[in-house]
């Protein structure tokens, strides 16, 4: 589905992203671990269009993503949940959810799928006309899924999900992700919490200093022993 | 008694003014978190508009307030054109204070570019009535028409653009846009031209601004945005800029301190407080009024 060829991307003269490749098949939950700096979220940014590569190619079924303008990928199928949450603070949890669906224009959709995410998130349904900058971290991570959830994405791109929540809310999130990939949704995680990535994903990448130092199934990746010493402190 | 009410409406309709010019402040400044020196030129360009207009609405037998119309079409066109020569290429690789200095040459190029046209040249034009004289009286108060009709219009105007920005899909894209841009872009807004529809609506309001202006001082000059657009900059700071209801707030703040000073210590002492009150205000709450930092839990 997702195809990342040869990325190489650059922070002015800083080198971020060297030549990097991966791919993520329809329907998987690939996760993308390494240290911080490694990379991670400039890939996620490339992706989305936030940030242009040098050169590389990133093409989503086929299409190069790279030629279509950044605010129009949503519209491809692809939703990104930013790291840090990035929810719009001054505006109520359903506000939020609704420019989720900015794209869509069909009412009756919309209320279909704010009743989807509200079944995913009950929390947030409690909380509908609360403004989203007075939630707590871990309820502001469940709204910036569920609002990348409102238009039916065929894919999700996942920054640090569990970054700063409690080690209860981040085994509530990674179940939360494990849910969304059941139902179908192709995943792209990237996460500092290793550990917790590789016992979801069906495959991994580890990053370092902007290149793919290890790939393959998570399972073989946790049972790896400089990937135990490096990440999952063993 | 009497005097004391007369003052609060004069207060109420200067403060209306400086409410629709704040707004433009505001808007922009909470968009793209640059502050608009040129705004208040904006105002004057309303304002030649409406005096090259009026003869036409005569000429039409239309009332002279319509001019106005015309006059929101060019400074909108105007502010979006600013936008697009000026601002939008030096955002993209300078910094804000690039962008700062950009804003004040803008000022600086309306103002001079309009005395350069012969039609306007350096001296005052007066401008001819614009909303009918006279007014009424109730229990020893006078109430000009214009006075009603300014404070009406500026509330009407205020009540419309907040529901737009609340209510409506665009309105709530310019409030995200100015949050998060990031975060906007991935939800599939486009950000250029929300900043663009920003700008068209903040100036379009200085033509009303302009309006009301005429209506109460009807002369125009290339330099009249100049302390009209600082006073209501002061206004937006004051609310809280970046903050539609402080722009408001803000803006009826600074009318009524002026009309209280002017009637009850002096008119020369008017502009003094105006300022002095800034002061005061931003060494007691910094972010404004109405104004307060959102803390973003990470």
């Amino acid at each position: 589905m997702l195809e990342v060829k040869d990325l190489n991307v650059f922070y002015g003269a800083i080198h971020a992203i060297k030549g990097i490749s991966l791919t993520v098949n329809d329907g998987e939950l690939v996760s993308l671990v390494g240290a911080n700096g490694a990379g991670k979220t400039t890939i996620l940014h490339t992706i989305s269009g936030l940030l242009t590569a040098s050169t590389g190619e990133i093409l989503l079924d086929g299409q190069n993503l790279q030629k279509v303008p950044a605010n129009t990928i949503i519209n491809l199928g692809l939703a990104h949940v930013p790291e840090g949450r990035h929810v719009f603070a001054r505006l109520t949890v359903e506000e939020n959810l609704r420019m989720g669906a900015y794209i869509l224009k069909d009412q009756k959709k919309i209320s279909e799928n704010l009743d989807m995410v509200y079944d995913h998130f009950p929390r947030l349904k409690e909380r509908y006309k609360q403004l989203a900058g007075t939630l707590s971290g871990g309820e502001q991570q469940m709204l910036a899924t569920g609002r990348a959830l409102m238009t039916n994405p065929r894919m999700l791109l996942m920054d640090e999900p569990s970054m700063g929540l409690s080690p209860i809310l981040v085994k509530e999130i990674f179940a939360i992700i494990e849910e969304l990939h059941n139902s179908g949704i192709t995943i792209l995680l990237v996460e500092q919490n290793a550990k917790m990535a590789l016992a979801i994903s069906d495959r991994a990448y580890v990053l370092e200093t902007g290149s793919i130092a290890m790939q393959g199934p998570a399972k073989a990746l946790s049972e790896d022993d400089r990937v135990r010493k490096a990440y999952l402190g063993a | 008694m009497s005097t004391f009410i007369q003052t609060l409406i004069v207060g109420l309709r200067l403060g209306s003014i400086y409410a629709l010019v704040a707004l433009g402040y505001t808007m922009v400044y909470g968009i793209i978190r640059l502050i608009n020196f040129a705004h208040g030129d904006f105002i004057m360009v309303g304002g030649y508009t409406m005096i090259f207009t009026i003869p036409i609405t005569f000429a039409l037998g239309l009332p002279a307030w319509t001019s106005v119309l015309l006059a929101i079409i060019v400074c909108a066109a105007v502010g979006v054109s600013t936008e697009l020569v000026a601002y939008r290429p030096i955002r993209k690789r300078g910094t804000s204070m690039t962008a700062l200095i950009t804003a004040i040459a803008v000022s600086l190029l309306l103002e001079n570019l309009a005395q350069a046209i012969p039609a306007i040249g350096p001296n005052p034009i007066v401008a001819s009535q614009i909303f009918g004289t006279g007014g009424f009286t109730v229990a020893g108060v006078t109430m000009e028409w214009t006075t009603v009709y300014t404070i009406v219009i500026s509330a009407v105007v205020m009540v419309v653009l907040y529901q737009f920005t609340q209510k409506t899909k665009l309105g709530r894209a310019m409030r995200c846009v100015s949050e998060d841009k990031e975060a906007s872009i991935l939800m599939g807004i486009n950000v250029n031209n929300t900043i663009v529809l920003t700008f068209a609506i903040g100036s379009g309001l200085s033509a009303i601004a302009a309006l009301m202006y005429l209506a109460q001082y009807p002369k125009v000059y290339t330099t009249m945005g100049a302390l009209l657009g600082l006073k209501a900059f002061v206004a937006a700071v004051l609310g809280g800029i970046g903050f539609i209801p402080g722009a408001m707030l803000g803006g009826l703040i600074i009318g009524l301190v002026e009309s209280f000073t002017t009637s009850y210590v002096s008119s020369s002492m008017a502009d003094t407080f105006v300022f002095l009150i800034l002061i005061v205000v931003l060494i007691l709450k910094p972010a404004g009024i109405l104004g307060k930092n959102v803390g973003e839990k990470v």
